[in-house]
Formats: C-alpha cells, structure tokens, sequence
C-alpha cells in the first residue's frame, strides 16, 4: 500500500490538488475529482471523440484542450500551446488551468463554432436530442450566434445496415463508430472518406454494417448521426423511463437499460457510466430482438442526473441543482453584452430582416457555384 | 562564388550513373563511415556540423538522431522525407533527379549511424520519373556492394525501399508520413510518442528530409567543425532555395546561409532581381505556409540590420516584422501581384489538403478560404476581414498537426500587412474583379 501511495503523482487541476497513478491522463484526474466531489463536476473538459474504452481515441475534437501552466516540478516551463487533455498524460508537479483560463474558455467556443458549422441546429427534429453531447457541449460553452453565412453541406439519409441509420449531415467525425467497430467486431466495413471538410463517413462499395455487435456505433455516436431504425421518431428521450435490466446472453453481458413508454420497451441501449460511455459493449440481439419485459429480469431504475433532461418531469423543479459552470459562464459574458443597439420587437422587422438575410446567403450560394 | 556542397557536381554530364558519380569522388564517405567509424562517431559528427532540418522545421539533425530510442530486439528505421509539396518548394525535387546517388549515400551513412537495416525514401506519388531515377541508381549501388547484406564486407546490411506516396500534401507531416507508409489514412499522429520513440510499425524512427540527409557525405568526408565553419551562428552550411515569382531567374539555388536577402534578390549570381519595369511589393521566404512580407520589411530586420538568409535572421521580430526560412521556398511578388488573390490561392491549397481528422483544421481551413472566396469575388463585407484575423488565431496552435499553423500564417499574415488591400477589395467591388486588377495604394488611385 506504501509503495503504491509513494508512486502516486501530485497535479493541480484548475487550483485542486489531486493525487493520480501514473500514466493517468488529465481528463481522467479531472475525472477523478468530479467523482469524489460532484459538485466539481463542471471543471472535467468535455469530450466529443474522446471515449475511454475506445482504444487510440482522443486527441481529433479539440473541445478538451487545456493550458498546461507548468509542465512538472522538474521542468515547470509552461507547455507552448494548449494541450489535449485526454490523451496527455499528467507529470508529477504538473499544474493545469481549465476553467479558471481565459484562453482555453475562448478556444473552447471557437471549437463549438467549428464543430457547428456543418451540424445543423435541429435538435426539435434530432432523435439525439436529450442525449447529444454536442448540445450540451454548446449550450455551456458556445455562443448564441454563428459567423457562417455559407453554404452548409447536406446529405441525403441512409440505411448503412439493417439496425442503423446514417445521417452524415449531423455527423461531426469523432471517429468513435469506426474505432468501435475496428474493436470490437471481427471485419469492419465502414470509414472515413475524402479529406478535410469532404470527409465523411461511409460504408464501403455495397457493403452494409450487419455484424452482431453493429448497434454499438449508434451508442458511440455523440450527435444523432448514427440512429437506432426501431427507436426513431417513436419518442423523445425525456418521456422514457430508463430501467437496468440483464438476461443471459451467449455474446454479450447482457446488462441494459431499458427504456419505457408505460409498459411498452421502446429501446435498449448498454448501460452507460458517468461520462456517457458505454460500460460493457451489447449485442444486437439484446438490443434490437428483446423488447419485451418478460425476456429481461428488472433491476431498479437507472441512476439519471438530475440535471439531465431524461430526469425532466420527473423531480420538483425546485430540487433539481443547476449547474454551476453555466452559469459562471453566464455571467462572465453578460458583461460585454452591447446594449446600445436597438431592441427589436416588432415582430414584422424580424421577419423581413431574416428574409433578407436568406436571400443574401441564397445569392451567394449562386454566385459561388457559378464561380 | 559561395561554396557548393549539394550541388557541386550537378552540373556534370551522367551524374546521375554510379560511374560519373564514383568519379567525381562519390562514396568515399560511406567507405569512411563504415571502414573507420563506429555509428556513435558518425552521429557525433552530424551534431558537431550543426545541420538543421531542412524540411521547414529547422530542428538540429544530429539532436534529433540522439533522441532515437534503441531497446534490444526491436528494429530501427531511417525514413527519408521526399513528399515534398508546398507551393513555391521545389528543391528536393531537383536534388533527387539530379544526382540521386547523393541522396543514397547520405542514406547508407544515416542509416549506418542510426543502427537500422532497412531504411525507406518516401517520394511524393506524383514524381513519378523522380523514383524511376532513384530506383535504378540504388539497383547500381546495390550491384557495386554499397546497399544490401554485407556492405563493404563490414557485416553492415541495409535494404534501401523507395516508396511512392498518395499525393497528399498532409502526408508530408512525420507522422501522416508513417501512417501513409503502413499503408494506412495519411493522417497525422498525436504526439507524444514521438517517431523516436515509436514510429514505423510501432519502433523507434527518424524522419529526415532529402536536403538534411544529402548532406551527411560532405560531413563524413570534410567533419562536423568544416561545416559548423560555413554559415552563420546556428544557421550552419548551406541551403537549398527553390526561388521562383516575378524574378529575373527563377531556378534552384545553393547559397551559404548568412548571404544576405538583397544579394540573394538581386545578385546575378542569384534570382537577378525584379522583372525588368516592376518592383518589389511582397515575398515569401520560406514556402506558401511561411507569414508573407511586404517590401520595407525584407531586406532589414527589426533592429535595422541587414535581413540575412537564415534561420534566425529572417524570424527576428517574430511574426509583427519577420517571418521563416522554412523550406527555402522564395516566392517574389512585384507590383502586379494581388496579394488577396494570392492569399485565396494558398488558402485554396490548405483547405483542399487538409486531412479533416481535427476539427479546428478540418472547418477552419474551409471557412477561410471560402470567405476568401468571396472577398476576392467582390462579395465581401467589412467585418470579414476581422473574421479572416479570428478564424486563423482560433485555427493557428490548436490542430494536431503544423498543417493547422500553416494555413493559419498566410491569411493573418497578409492581412497584418497587406490590410489596405482587402479593404479596397470589399469597397470597390466592381474594379477589384477586373481581370488583372491590382491595388497599388491610395497614391495611385488618387
């Protein structure tokens, strides 16, 4: 136990001391603390392509980077540029800023800006809605306009197997499907194609994803580009109830959720641990052939935030705890907010300025593919 | 005339057979290396010379040779970095079709030092011919007993592999390099672990460019000190420039580094000035992702002396007065260059070529060059060339690879300098759209 003890490392994340293993990264020291303390939940950095039991992951979103103000006691030059936080591993006296730098909140909203310019805001319409990290991602740490007035690129909906759906319009490419199936199933036949901002993900020529453990992408996927066949537009996330239940199961664990309208099972997912990653990967048979009570042993509710829209509903409003970053955030841009310009309520001006606004994008989308 | 260490013997006709090379005292340092030297020496010599990365980063070659990894049992690997790509850089090209057994031989002394038995030349896919050139000499190398098991009867065996690459300028980075030669996506790594330390197939690796490695013969045969003598402070010997623009002779140059900008600009023995009836408007030291410079801002630095050729008197002032000599790519503009045009054109590149794994690159480059787009189509408005200025800070430092900071350096850097341009170009639509139509300042449009 002394020896253990004595290889620990000493960090100190956003003013917090932590002690970690080494070979820890500085996501999961972050991690460790908002485990030990929720109400710190706010200082862990999000991640978008980031999932741990994912191999290789990390480094691509660029929505955790983080200052490294003194690189370890032995050398405590600050690092020259912001660094990834999941896959950057902590060094003994290492001192991390997130939260409490500038720099790393103003990076962190351009990253949204990014991810946003070619994932359309439809979340009334999305089946991820209640369940995208990127949502969430935006809602505490983006702004409530965009700079992009150009054309956005679209894609037509398809079936990239029996289970799935791909919608490469909302696809933001984390990468996790690709990785999930490149691990955990046996041939993969499906990736990323073209370069920059072409890229997209696809199945091979004719292939389609029908391997047993295939559901798991839809897990993964962050934002509502990879979708459940049999869940679509039955429901909206918040109105389930979500139950952990297990059965025997010869490929998998066999351990769910559940997640019911009344008494009816609308989905099953592979239960997922604090940070929205899946705990054990399921198979398509528990997830897309078992939808009755009777093939599953119940055991309880799930354990929901409660400041998760799934909990929407179903707690006093008044007991439901606010988070506490967003609304630092809140506060810290209510300042520069220009109040000089005019109030416009007329409903009339809104309407015409965003006619105009359309046309001007239209004429430019014109002119830009005659050019 | 400045001295020549590459390119000497260039000119000579056949160069490019093992005999005429043999001749002109070619090999000779590999037979040193081997015969007289242990792998330890050679790397001391590289260190003590003082070469530079010569593929834009400007990393000391030897340093970088001393951080290679060496556990038991686990193969070593030299790749040589021939992808080269960037708008205005064409010297290793010229190099390699040239007088490739240089470059063979800088790979047999290399590899030697580095204690690996199979090294690889990473060739752009494109240059074609170029690996037709380098596969026949190592054929003849190899019949001579230079390559292969054996070399020299000295129990040292090196395979020489040229590879053609996938045509993509991001497969130029180290690691998309690697990633390339695996045959996998040529995408860039996440570092740490660095190539030294895990690299091809998982085992420690170098990855040096055509230039830097070319030169490991004259080093052997002359020492580290003769080089370190050439040059000026830690811009040691001499360098490739690839020049090329609205110049009097745009070609392939080997200067001692230290000469200055205007010699090198002007001199006959160089580019021979301007085009007759222009002048200077802008230039472009280093390659397209090197800061563009205007004209009162190249031939002195910011402390007023004469800019140099070298790596640290073309960054003095950081990038407010300076910018890099990066791969020696010298692209002159005279006053009939748009620099917005210009700037789209680079900005076109970087967005095509991005790989898309990260997000600040993979949208970034985009916006930018669309917004360019519209500037130089005379759609723009006011506020986007603040944007332009937001977008590459956002972009510039974030992305996992340099192509990132490439991209970047170009749009800011051109409008640090060259501001009044865009302006013109957002409130004279009209005249800025003209075929051929150029702001030449507030003067003449008076």
């Amino acid at each position: 136990m002394e020896d253990i003890k004595s290889q620990l490392i000493k960090i100190t994340f956003d003013g917090i001391e932590v002690e970690v293993e080494p070979g820890t990264t500085i996501m999961q020291a972050a991690r460790k603390i908002a485990e030990a303390d929720e109400s710190q939940a706010a200082l862990v950095p999000p991640a978008m392509c980031y999932y741990k039991p994912l191999n290789s992951s990390g480094g691509k979103c660029r929505a955790c980077l983080v200052k490294v103000a003194q690189g370890s006691a032995k050398d405590p030059r600050p690092m020259p540029k912001l660094v990834p936080s999941c896959i950057t591993q902590v060094q003994e006296g290492m001192v991390v800023e997130n939260t409490i730098n500038q720099g790393v909140l103003d990076t962190r909203k351009s990253i949204v800006e990014f991810l946003l310019i070619n994932h359309p805001l439809d979340c009334p319409i999305c089946d991820q809605a209640g369940e995208c990290h990127l949502q969430d991602f935006a809602f505490e740490h983006g702004s409530v306009k965009t700079r992009y007035e150009e054309e956005r690129r679209t894609f037509d909906k398809i079936d990239i197997g029996p289970h799935v759906q791909l919608h490469m319009t909302r696809c933001i490419l984390c990468y996790r499907c690709v990785y999930t199936a490149d691990q955990i199933t046996n041939k993969r036949v499906h990736g990323v194609m073209n370069r920059g901002d072409a890229s997209e993900i696809s199945t091979y020529i004719e292939k389609a994803i029908d391997n047993d453990f295939s559901g798991n992408v839809i897990d993964v996927c962050p934002v509502g580009a990879l979708t459940d066949k049999t869940f679509r537009f039955k429901q909206r996330v918040w109105f389930t109830k979500p139950e952990d239940a297990h059965r025997d199961c010869d490929k998998c664990c066999g351990k769910v959720t559940l997640w019911y309208r009344g008494d009816e099972v609308l989905r099953v997912t592979a239960r997922k641990n604090t940070w929205g990653e899946v705990n054990d990967f399921i198979c398509n048979t528990c997830r897309f052939e078992k939808k009755k009570t009777i093939d599953w042993v119940l055991e309880g509710p799930t354990k929901v935030k409660r400041s998760s829209v799934i909990s929407a509903n179903k707690y006093r409003a008044d007991l439901v705890k606010k988070p506490d970053f967003a609304l630092k955030l809140a506060a810290s841009q209510f300042k520069p907010i220009d109040d000089s310009r005019a109030y416009e309520t007329d409903e009339e001006t809104i309407r015409q300025q965003s006619i105009e606004n359309n046309d001007k994008a239209n004429h430019r989308s014109l002119l830009a593919k005659n050019n | 005339m400045a001295k020549k260490i590459l390119t000497e013997h260039i000119n000579v006709p056949g160069i490019e057979t093992f005999d005429v090379y043999r001749k002109q005292g070619g090999y000779t340092a590999v037979e040193k290396a081997i015969k007289t030297m242990t792998p330890e020496e050679v790397v001391e010599e590289a260190k003590k010379s003082g070469v530079r990365g010569r593929g834009g980063a400007g990393f000391p070659m030897g340093m970088k040779w001393g951080f290679l990894a060496k556990p038991e049992g686990v193969p070593r690997y030299l790749v040589c970095n021939a992808d080269e790509s960037e708008p205005g850089t064409f010297k290793d090209h010229h190099l390699m079709k040239s007088i490739p057994h240089l470059l063979i031989e800088g790979m047999i002394i290399s590899s030697y030092a580095l204690g690996a038995n199979k090294s690889f030349i990473y060739v752009r896919g494109e240059l074609m011919y170029v690996i037709r050139i380098l596969e026949k000499a190592i054929e003849e190398a190899k019949a001579q007993g230079f390559l292969g098991k054996n070399i020299l009867g000295s129990g040292y065996d090196l395979e020489l592999v040229v590879q053609p690459g996938g045509g993509a300028y991001i497969c130029g980075e180290e690691t998309a390099l690697l990633e390339s030669l695996e045959g996998k996506r040529g995408n860039p790594r996440n570092k740490p672990p660095f190539p030294a330390v895990k690299g091809l197939y998982q085992s420690p690796t170098v990855v040096n460019n055509v230039e830097s490695i070319a030169n490991m013969s004259w080093i052997i045969n002359n020492g580290g000190d003769a080089y370190a003598a050439i040059g000026v402070g830690r811009s040691t010997g001499t360098k490739l420039i690839s020049a090329s623009g609205h110049i009097q002779k745009p070609g392939v140059y080997e200067i001692e580094l230290g000469v200055s900008v205007d010699e090198f600009l002007n001199s006959d023995e160089y580019c021979g000035g301007i085009r007759k009836g222009h002048y200077l408007k802008a230039l472009v030291a280093g390659g397209s992702s090197v800061p563009i410079l205007p004209a009162n801002l190249i031939t002195k630095t910011a402390n007023g002396e004469d800019r140099l050729m070298t790596y640290e008197s073309l960054s003095d002032g950081g990038f407010a007065t300076g910018t890099m000599l990066g791969s020696g790519g010298f692209i002159v503009f005279d006053e009939t260059a748009c620099i917005v045009r210009n700037t789209w054109n680079f900005s076109r590149f970087y967005h095509h070529e991005s790989c898309g794994q990260c997000s600040p690159c993979r949208e970034g480059t985009g916006w930018m060059e669309k917004v360019l787009h519209r500037i130089e189509h005379g759609h723009g408005s006011m506020h986007d060339v603040d944007l332009l200025v937001d977008i590459s800070k956002k972009i510039e430092g974030n992305t996992i690879c340099p192509l990132g900071d490439a991209a970047a350096w170009p749009v800011a850097s051109a409008i640090r300098h060259f501001r009044d341009e865009f302006v013109w170009h957002i409130t004279n639509p009209h005249e800025a759209t003209q075929p051929g139509a150029v702001y030449r300042g507030e003067m003449e449009l008076a």
